[in-house]
């Protein structure tokens, strides 16, 4: 029925430009609810201006020289009364219904954890692994997240499933979704966090059943080979400007990409860009730009060579060596970047020249 | 009390000239005091409910809290207040009457009675201060381990920090209004400020009654 | 509404004494009126350079023109100046304090001390928040949420301040407005007699007095976290984020409705005068703005449907919410009851009633999407909200305010302005107005959130757009601001009453004697009694 409705309502709109794709059911049913209030919206507001049209046309004073003395009718009033109210309370009993649905998530809903910091996401999965910036989940399962704050208030939000919560320090939010879709969903972060508040993103990679055993093996999956944010086709950053080699949907990128390429990638998927740029601009933290082998002055006085070893520790104690003029306010990735991801990062770092 | 009798509405009394009578200008400005109380009133009641909600939630850690404030001098600050309040009364009274020696003195009184609070506050607080139980960030008392300890005190501080800087702001008034009663300025004809200073000071002991027994004897 | 004027003999408020002390010392309630509507002024074009450097920046994705710091400090800005500094004195002081007494045949408003204190007041607490400008800026957002208010490093302790002691100000003009109704009106100004902008100040003033105080103590306590770490809202001390959004709230959801009732009340005015007819269902009007003053004070939850908030929360704050559509919607299909069968002037007020009509009726309707919890689910903070309360608070009040503005200039400046400028700088207005916002829907639906210093490449076109429409709407504010002051200067007399209107300001000369009336005025019927020869166009 929900769809029958949401069909009907849809065929005439220009929903395909204003609205994100309805990558679940809760989609459909939001979206349903959404064209019921554009159309009463839009029937409301086109009688008003039509009115006013008239009006103007008929009853200015060079076509009508003098007004109706009229206090006002009792019946109008009350129909103009009466018949909103009833229009507003079946929006209300609608949109409670569809809310339900959006909050209580089903039993056998899988959960993953999400920790978000300034400024990035960090998602951790019941067999203790962790990703950030990428959410992977299966396709056609509930998901619940059960979702904290490292520092200030974030906010989850994922528009093709029309979910968002607060993540707030001190409590836990939930949301929960069963993805129809596979492939990639944007993430923002949508409440005001700071500096890098609209680089805090992220993507929901949606993982069909065999990729999905795959990942909970440990696996690594091939994101690029997935199919793209439907609502943003052929866009696949999840960082900061930053995207990701592009590739269609059948195939893979083909060919070997270099370890510097591989690097350059890793920042974006990592969230480096999200404080370091590539091409000298100063962020909340420096720019990679011709900084290997320099020599750099610290906060604390001192002065320390830009190699191999100081790229690791920043990586992974960042606060240990902090460049004068920044703030030491890099969170550690030690135990979410591997050797193989900090080799690739520091050679893309040494081909910025 | 019906502070209106007695007052002239005649034309000699003299009035701004915006105002169709003296007594149209005592009753507005009658009713603007009770409205700047009620924005008192709202004012202190968002801090009564930052306190009603750590009560609702952290009912054992405000019990437990609360037995680090000395209940006794609580009790001796209510009754200094209640005094001084009735000492205000009699200075409202006496300018209604234009006894111009007894407004002095009341006002003195209730100034005094106020001091006395004030005294007893400083010892109060300076006792907190010494033990290291402040707000906040700014705890240090060992012997008090509950979590949110901290919190009770916040809302202490604040709410009688705040509910102080009103007694004090009243004393400034009070020393404005000897000074006027000495040049002779109220009498049946005219005693607004006085009125106004005691609506005011009453408003002040007011919210003193609902704070001692919610911050020194919440059980 | 009642008696003749007595002729002008030429002295009037304005050449009543000279020199700038006589100004600025003024117990006169048009003069006050006057220096409060030049500094708002000063300062809407000050949180407009704001605005106009936001949409620069977001003309394309990437960093163009500043640091995303300073980015976050222009929206800061363009919030709080707009809100403290502009919208909230707005009508209530830039127009009420001068019109007010006038419409209740007063000779002043009843504490005329206290109002002139309450100019300075506002002033000291503007420029303590502007001076943040040249420390070290703030970067919160107009709304302060903590813990990132209680941690930035800024000088928002000085913007807390800045706004507390403006809260003064306006609760100063509340309880002036009040007690002036209450005391001061002419014989035979019965309640039901009075004009609705009146009766919209009156509302207004409730607001005011009820509701500001807790943003005082709101303010307060978050100055005391950042200067003390009393810790009642940072988690870090045991304390609740999420409490001080509701204490946030609960100041500042009434207080969108101290914005937007005064305008509703310059409405209500500007369409009997132009339409030369009594309004359609005064007491309905009347009613449904003490019903919005006084529901404005349950529904503040509605800004934390996402915020972690239980569900029946949510529920209730839903379900009330949607109650203020139906007082909105009785107030704009009376005003249109109102035109019908009237005989209408397209004068510049009444094209600023129809620019009102349009937008303020699009504001609304996308408040009842925001209202229904599950909706609010995906469109809350995106652009979808940006868009929301653009079109009420700039498509509101600021139309209302424009209309207002040159119906009353004669009554003001004692001269007409400039017909042509005045409606080629409204048509732009509008034009540039609904340009500016309306991408702004679309690209929040699509998911855009807000306070985005950068965005997605998808987004490009409609804040493109929306970029160009802002170019438009400035062009319109200047040439309309121009237009009006060179009017002051050099503009035609007016004559007492332009546009034959009813209302008690209207029976004096235009600008009033320093006393505002030249003889005791007495009414002895409605404010809108548009009969016989009054009916005509």
């Amino acid at each position: 029925m929900t769809r029958l409705m949401f069909a009907l309502l849809s065929i005439s709109s220009a929903h395909a430009a204003t609205l994100p794709v309805a990558a679940t059911d809760v989609s459909q049913s939001w979206d349903s609810l959404y064209w019921f209030l554009v159309w009463v919206s839009a029937f409301f507001f086109v009688g008003i201006v039509i009115a006013m049209i008239i009006f103007v046309v008929k009853y200015r004073k060079e076509v009508n020289k003098k007004s109706t003395y009229i206090h006002g009718h009792t019946g109008l009033e009350i129909i103009w009364t009466i018949i909103p109210s009833i229009l507003l309370f079946t929006m209300f009993g609608w949109g409670w219904v569809v809310y339900k649905e959006m909050i209580h998530a089903p039993a056998d809903a899988t959960e993953i954890h999400v920790i978000g910091k300034q400024w990035m996401w960090q998602f951790v999965y019941k067999n203790g692994t962790s990703s950030i910036g990428d959410l992977y989940v299966p396709l056609n399962k509930p998901v619940k997240m059960v979702m904290s704050s490292e520092d200030v208030i974030h906010s989850f939000f994922i528009p093709n499933f029309r979910v968002k919560q607060d993540v707030v320090p001190g409590m836990y939010t939930y949301v929960w979704f069963e993805a129809k879709t596979p492939g990639i969903h944007q993430i923002f972060c949508t409440e005001y966090c700071g500096t890098s508040h609209s680089g805090m993103l992220g993507r929901v990679i949606v993982l069909k059943d065999d990729q999905w055993k795959d990942f909970q093996q440990g696996k690594k999956i091939d994101v690029n080979s997935l199919p793209a944010d439907p609502t943003f086709p052929g866009f696949r950053a999840n960082m900061l400007g930053e995207g990701l080699p592009t590739a269609n949907a059948a195939g893979s990128t083909g060919g070997q990409i270099s370890l510097a390429e591989k690097g350059k990638a890793l920042t974006a998927a990592k969230g480096c860009v999200a404080c370091h740029t590539a091409d000298g601009v100063k962020l909340v933290g420096p720019s990679y730009k011709g900084i290997y082998g320099s020599d750099v002055k610290l906060a604390d006085g001192s002065t320390v060579k830009i190699d191999e070893n100081y790229i690791r520790e920043s990586i992974e104690n960042p606060t240990a060596k902090v460049v004068e003029g920044f703030p030491p306010s890099m969170p550690p990735y030690k135990g979410l970047v591997n050797e193989e991801e900090i080799m690739a990062i520091t050679e893309y770092i040494k081909s910025l020249k | 009390m019906s502070s209106s009798q007695g007052v002239v509405t005649s034309a000699e009394r003299h009035h701004a000239h915006h105002f169709e009578s003296g007594l149209a200008e005592f009753e507005a400005c009658k009713q603007a005091m009770w409205i700047f109380l009620v924005t008192e009133v709202l004012f202190f009641s968002g801090m009564f409910v930052l306190y009603a909600v750590l009560r609702v939630f952290y009912p054992q850690m405000m019990h437990d809290a609360h037995h680090l404030l000395d209940w006794k001098m609580g009790a001796l600050n209510t009754v200094i207040l209640i005094c001084s309040s009735l000492t205000m009364a009699l200075a409202v009274s006496a300018a209604q009457k234009g006894e111009k020696d007894n407004i002095v003195k009341y006002i003195w009184l209730t100034f005094f009675f106020s001091c006395g609070f004030l005294i007893v506050k400083f010892f109060e607080y300076s006792h907190k201060i010494h033990e290291g139980i402040l707000p906040g960030a700014m705890w240090h008392f060992e012997e008090l381990k509950a979590a949110k300890a901290p919190l009770f005190f916040s809302v202490y501080f604040v709410m009688t920090g705040i509910h102080g800087l009103h007694v004090i702001i009243g004393m400034g008034v009070m020393l404005w209004l000897i000074k006027r009663a000495k040049r002779n300025e109220f009498g049946p004809e005219y005693f607004t400020p006085v009125e106004m200073t005691g609506l005011y000071w009453h408003f002040v002991d007011l919210v003193w009654i609902y704070l001692f027994p919610l911050l020194y004897l919440v059980s | 509404m009642s008696t003749a004027p007595a002729t002008a003999h030429g002295d009037n408020y304005i050449n009543h004494s000279k020199g700038i002390m006589s100004w600025l010392g003024t117990l006169d309630h048009k003069r006050i009126g006057m220096m409060y509507l030049f500094t708002v002024m000063i300062f809407f074009l000050i949180g407009g350079i704001f605005a106009l450097g936001i949409r620069l920046e977001l003309f394309s994705p990437g960093m163009q023109y500043m640091t995303p710091d300073n980015y976050n400090r222009f929206f800061t800005y363009h919030g709080a100046i707009m809100v403290f500094m502009v919208i909230i004195p707005l009508i209530p002081a830039a127009m009420g304090n001068f019109i007010l007494p006038m419409q209740l045949g007063a000779k002043d408003v009843a504490f005329p001390r206290w109002n002139l204190v309450s100019y300075y007041v506002y002033l000291s607490g503007a420029l303590l928040a502007a001076s943040t400008l040249f420390l070290k800026g703030v970067d919160t957002g107009w709304t302060f949420y903590t813990p990132y208010s209680i941690r930035s490093n800024s000088s928002a302790t000085f913007v807390l301040l800045g706004a507390f002691i403006m809260g003064f100000s306006s609760i100063l003009t509340g309880l002036n407005f009040i007690v002036t109704i209450h005391k001061l009106r002419a014989p035979g100004l019965t309640w039901g007699r009075l004009p609705l902008f009146v009766w919209a100040l009156y509302a207004t003033s409730i607001i005011q007095v009820l509701a500001t105080p807790v943003l005082a103590i709101t303010l307060l306590l978050l100055v005391l976290e950042r200067t003390l770490g009393i810790g009642v809202f940072d988690p870090k001390l045991g304390g609740d984020p999420v409490l001080f959004q509701h204490f946030f709230w609960f100041y500042s959801h009434p207080a969108v409705y101290i914005m937007v009732l005064p305008g509703m009340g310059v409405i209500s005015e500007l369409v009997p005068v132009f339409s030369r007819k009594p309004i359609f269902g005064y007491k309905a009007i009347a009613g449904a703005t003490f019903g919005i003053a006084l529901v404005s004070f349950i529904v503040w939850g509605h800004h934390l449907f996402v915020s972690g908030q239980s569900e029946f929360a949510n529920f209730v704050f839903s379900l009330i919410t949607m109650f203020v559509a139906i007082p909105t919607g009785v107030k704009v299909f009376s005003w249109l009851g109102t035109m019908y069968k009237g005989s209408l002037r397209m004068t510049v007020p009444m094209l600023y009633v129809f620019g009102f009509l349009f937008v303020f009726t699009i504001g609304g309707l996308t408040g009842v999407f925001l209202a229904v919890v599950s909706i609010d689910v995906h469109l809350t903070d995106t652009y979808f909200v940006i868009a929301h309360f653009h079109y009420v608070m700039v498509g509101g009040t600021i139309l209302a305010f424009l209309g207002g503005l040159h119906y009353w200039f004669p009554k003001f400046t004692g001269k007409m302005y400039q017909d042509g400028p005045a409606k080629l700088g409204c048509w732009l207005v509008m034009i540039g107005f609904n340009a500016t916002f309306f991408p702004q829907f679309i690209v929040g639906t699509l998911g855009m959130p807000r306070r985005y210093a950068d965005y997605l490449p998808q987004f490009t076109t409609l804040n493109r757009a929306s970029t160009v429409g802002s170019w438009i709407l400035a062009v319109g504010l200047f040439l309309t601001m121009i237009n009006l002051w060179r009017s002051m200067k050099n503009g035609k007399p007016a004559g007492d009453n332009p546009w034959g209107a009813l209302t008690l300001e209207w029976q004096t000369t235009s600008p009033p004697p320093f006393e505002n009336f030249n003889y005791e005025p007495v009414v002895t019927e409605g404010p809108y009694e548009y009969t016989g020869e009054k009916a005509k166009g």
